[in-house]
């Protein structure tokens, strides 16, 4: 019986997650070449990788995979470094002082259920389709996280260092930056995972709508123009993107963990 | 050096229930420039709050503490604050914790060396200076939020039960390296404690505080005797041996069981 909750081993882990991929692409081959709808309905994976092959060399709507990839990129950095730069030390902030978090989280309790998409039409009239109106977007998917983790590592900070640290006459400036920071900084780390994914959805999501660039964009072209295996391999390249920015995040998030756990 | 004056200081708290509890009640207390005051009391005395409030953490909700004629509104570094736990920054060095205070009073660099050095030294820590707190033992620890204090050169001191999480024999090497400090140093201290030993071989003066409300119930002075017996240039257990010495312990204890024994 103990048997079955065992865990399985690094190597069956890592077979039984390419036996999950091989039955998957199997399946998806079987039924792309069995079914008579042909590829215009359900593109065969094979079809999907030679076609990403090619996207690689060849520009398509302007741009090649990776130049997309690249104008993704930029305005997902650009929407979650914004996020976080005013997320963070804005919660930081509101768990010191009670004055802050009444005046601003009635507001952003309300605010932050509304869908990163619900703010396309605005961001679009505000921003534009270029780079603004499509960061604004990612900015309202990854704003909530960091400041929610923030606030609440601030809040699990001891007092005792913070009344340490006002004793030996430091300002609010100094007990934000120096105390409730790293106090709060695996909170904080795991929040900035947490909103580089709705970061990342929130991109592509918006770019579907507006943009001249990115992976959203191929994959609106390449509807239009009847090329399911494009917007297969663009969402494939979204997937596996996404894929890595949360492991290294992840990485980031144990190794802080770690050490912080040390300290304490 | 400033002193430290309690002025009918009362201080009530309000339950959830919305009742009132009178922790303090009616203390008038001066503590002179200089002079080291222990106060001892059942739990419930409302020690720490004596405390808190003159390290302006708390404030008082009748009367007035002053501070070198000062009255106390908030914490400042002219009175530095030695909590029970340490309260050290976990993910700052030993000199980054010695230093802090220092850096937020804009101390140069050379300046904040060679403070820091001085108390390294004076607190027999240079062999601990580069590591964390959690890599020290408990004694060690409080020794670095000793130096803290006294790098800032605070005119009072406000230890809350400095030595109440250290071992029996920690606590008495400790005890001893304070009395050297003060000699070295003196401040104007004010010193919590639940040991009746340590306040009569610290203190000029140990302050006993009946509980239900807080209040002074008895002021014994020690100061002639330790300055007769020279108690400062001997070491603890001998001066713990001296008939003098258990004499004023036993009335201590026996102002102390009053207080504590039912009914009373």
């Amino acid at each position: 019986m103990a048997g079955l909750k065992r865990r399985p081993g690094r190597y069956e882990s890592w077979g039984l997650s390419l036996l999950g991929l091989g039955l998957f692409l199997g399946v998806w081959q079987v039924l792309a070449v069995g079914m008579t709808a042909g590829p215009q309905v359900l593109p065969a994976p094979l079809a999907v990788i030679e076609t990403t092959r090619h996207l690689l060399v060849a520009p398509f709507a302007g741009h090649t995979l990776l130049g997309h990839l690249a104008a993704s990129l930029q305005r997902f950095g650009l929407g979650f470094g914004l996020a976080a730069l005013v997320g963070v030390p804005l919660g930081l902030a509101m768990g010191r002082f009670g004055w802050l978090d009444d005046l601003v989280t009635p507001l952003f309790e309300a605010l932050r259920f509304v869908a990163p998409l619900a703010w396309v039409p605005f961001a679009v009239l505000w921003f534009g389709t270029g780079i603004g109106g499509p960061v604004m977007v990612i900015f309202a998917g990854a704003f909530p996280p960091c400041l929610v983790n923030a606030y609440r590592g601030a809040r699990q900070v001891e007092a005792r260092l913070v009344e340490a640290a006002q004793t030996l006459g430091a300002g609010p400036l100094r007990i934000i930056v120096e105390v409730l920071l790293p106090g709060a900084l695996p909170a904080i780390v795991a929040g900035l995972r947490v909103a580089a994914g709705l970061a990342w959805q929130s991109l592509i999501g918006a770019e579907l709508i507006v943009a001249g660039a990115g992976l959203g964009f191929v994959m609106v072209q390449a509807q239009s123009s009847l090329s399911p295996q494009i917007v297969m391999a663009a969402m494939a390249a979204v997937g596996l993107v996404g894929m890595l920015i949360d492991i290294a995040l992840r990485r980031a998030e144990w190794a802080i963990r770690r050490q912080w756990d040390q300290l304490a | 050096m400033k002193d430290i004056r309690f002025d009918g200081v009362g201080k009530t708290f309000t339950t959830r229930g919305g009742a009132a509890c009178v922790v303090l009640h009616d203390i008038d207390l001066t503590v002179q420039a200089r002079e080291f005051v222990a106060v001892v009391g059942p739990s419930g005395s409302g020690k720490t709050t004596l405390l808190r409030m003159a390290a302006g953490l708390d404030q008082p909700s009748a009367g007035e503490v002053r501070v070198g004629g000062r009255r106390v509104t908030g914490p400042g570094p002219d009175r530095a604050v030695v909590f029970q736990h340490f309260a050290l920054f976990p993910w700052k060095t030993v000199r980054q914790n010695i230093a802090f205070g220092l850096r937020c009073q804009g101390a140069s660099r050379a300046r904040q060396t060679v403070a820091v050095d001085r108390y390294l030294a004076l607190m027999g820590l240079d062999d601990a200076a580069d590591r964390y707190p959690s890599q020290l033992s408990g004694g060690m620890q409080q020794r670095v939020a000793l130096a803290r204090s006294y790098a800032i050169e605070p005119d009072v001191l406000l230890m809350d039960e400095p030595f109440g999480a250290l071992d029996a024999q920690t606590r008495t090497v400790m005890q001893e390296e304070l009395i050297r400090l003060s000699r070295q140093e003196p401040r104007t201290v004010l010193f919590i404690t639940h040991a009746v030993e340590e306040a009569v071989y610290l203190a000029d003066r140990v302050v006993v505080l009946a509980h239900d409300p807080g209040r002074l119930r008895e002021i014994v002075d020690i100061g002639p005797t330790r300055a007769a017996e020279a108690w400062n240039t001997r070491p603890i257990h001998e001066v713990m041996e001296l008939p003098s010495f258990t004499h004023l312990r036993t009335r201590l204890w026996r102002l102390l069981r009053d207080q504590i024994r039912p009914g009373n």
